[in-house]
């Protein structure tokens, strides 16, 4: 009776396998958080589905995967999801520029709570590669959406034609 | 933007409670945080998470692999015999020095016996790849492809061709979580060969610099100055290259020096690291060296 959410874990794991790809040093600082954003656009279009509980998943799968605090990512992106689900209708209806701004917010708010948790830790530090991934997070959303809006209508347009 | 199939979304959306299921994780990641912090307890989660995140890793590895295996397979004949020539030749020179390590050895056995210390043990080696998978863009930490069934554990130390690499932080079931040098959280103890000066070699989160924070300005340091590990510690096995001091500076008023080295691995280029056996800790050391770690190494 409802859209199948297995494509969109796949996409999920896209995303998460984008953090992971191996950059060559300079493009490091500037890989956007591609979990983050995938994150944000399915809790965005289908917030019945997605929310808190798959960014605490990947979350956690992100805590291990680069080996930071456990728990750290997996607080941040519940954070994110969760602004996103209670303003997810005003959202919705921003055009792409004002969208990009608030995913930008969006992220910068998760970098900042990181460097926080990181500073209460002992961990702080500061330099290039903390922001730019917020940068570069604007830079790629509208692209990534478009990307993401095909790929959503495809797994509409499939249930209909099932129903 | 908004279809009809969204609005039904946001219709049925008004029965979840978002609230709650953030209460639920954020205490949970909170509570997960703290327990992470204090201590080794969340070793078995962190080991089958790992293990959940290991395909994924394989995958991202498998571009990398196929290179590797590429060059190896499809290789020109040519090549390959040049390879054979100048690996062949390496191996006749290092030969010739090994001679002389021999009688070295012997000379310094003999000293060691006079002078009544415990000679030092060949260290056991075995060599691991590194997974072509980034981590924390903050922190220098590689992933390698043994873990704990394999013989790796947490304090094992890495090495590549040209001297210290880093020690292993996590020994996990298929791979294990090494931190560099250069990482901001780590430092090795080390001497200056030319007049065995003791430091410590801080990492500065820079592949290609370290620190040496502690040497006051009366210190004997000369850019040039090869490092080795010092032992102390009981962490690093004596004797490894570390790196060499680049950079000497220091204005009047201060009262420690501003020293920078070069490590001496490879360490933006790493494929193969060795993993070291330390010999096993005697009584006395042992005792040392459960206090050791939090001091000297990855905190």
């Amino acid at each position: 009776m409802r859209n199948a959410r297995w494509p969109v874990w796949c996409l999920m794991l896209l995303a998460l396998a984008a953090e992971l790809l191996p950059l060559p040093a300079i493009a490091q600082p500037f890989r956007p958080a591609f979990t983050t954003m995938t994150l944000i656009y399915w809790t965005l279009m289908w917030p019945g589905r997605f929310g808190v509980f798959t960014a605490f998943v990947f979350g956690l799968l992100i805590d291990i995967a680069h080996g930071s605090l456990l728990g750290q990512h997996a607080l941040t992106l519940s954070v994110v999801s969760y602004v996103v689900l209670r303003l997810h209708l005003q959202l919705r209806v921003f055009p792409v520029w004002q969208l990009t701004l608030a995913v930008f917010a969006l992220v910068f708010i998760e970098a900042f709570l990181l460097l926080w948790i990181d500073g209460a830790t002992g961990r702080a530090t500061l330099g290039p590669q903390r922001w730019g991934p917020v940068f570069a997070a604007a830079v790629f959303w509208p692209i990534l959406m478009a990307l993401m809006d095909r790929v959503r209508e495809r797994l509409e347009r499939r249930k209909s034609s099932f129903s | 933007m908004v279809s009809s199939s969204a609005d039904s979304e946001a219709r049925s959306y008004r029965n979840a409670s978002p609230g709650l299921a953030f209460f639920l994780t954020a205490t949970l990641s909170l509570v997960l945080m703290f327990v992470d912090h204090r201590g080794e307890y969340l070793g078995q989660i962190r080991t089958w998470l790992s293990a959940a995140i290991y395909p994924l890793q394989v995958a991202i590895n498998l571009p990398a692999a196929g290179l590797h295996w590429m060059q190896d397979n499809l290789a020109l004949r040519s090549t390959l015999i040049a390879d054979n020539t100048a690996l062949r030749e390496q191996s006749l020179v290092q030969a010739v020095q090994l001679q002389r390590m021999a009688a070295l050895r012997a000379e310094n056995e003999r000293f060691r016996a006079l002078l009544d210390t415990r000679s030092r043990v060949a260290d056991r080696m075995t060599v691991a790849e590194v997974l072509a998978v980034d981590m924390d863009p903050l922190r220098h930490r590689i992933v390698l492809n043994k873990g704990s069934p394999q013989g790796a554990y947490a304090g094992q130390v890495l090495l590549d061709a040209d001297g210290i690499v880093g020690q292993i932080i996590r020994d996990q079931i298929y791979t294990s979580e090494a931190i560099l040098i250069t990482d901001p959280d780590h430092a090795v103890p080390v001497e200056v060969v030319r007049n065995g000066m003791r430091t410590i070699a801080v990492g500065t989160g820079d592949l290609d610099q370290l620190s040496l924070p502690f040497l006051t300005r009366n210190a004997d340091a000369k850019a040039g100055d090869l490092l080795v590990t010092s032992g102390l510690g009981g962490r690093f096995p004596a004797g490894y290259p570390v790196g060499t001091i680049t950079a000497v500076d220091g204005s009047e008023g201060d009262a420690f020096l501003e020293v920078t080295a070069r490590p001496a691995a490879n360490l933006d280029r790493l494929h193969e690291v060795l993993l070291v056996f330390s010999p096993e800790p005697e009584a006395g050391i042992a005792a040392e060296a459960e206090s050791a770690p939090a001091a000297e190494a990855a905190q």
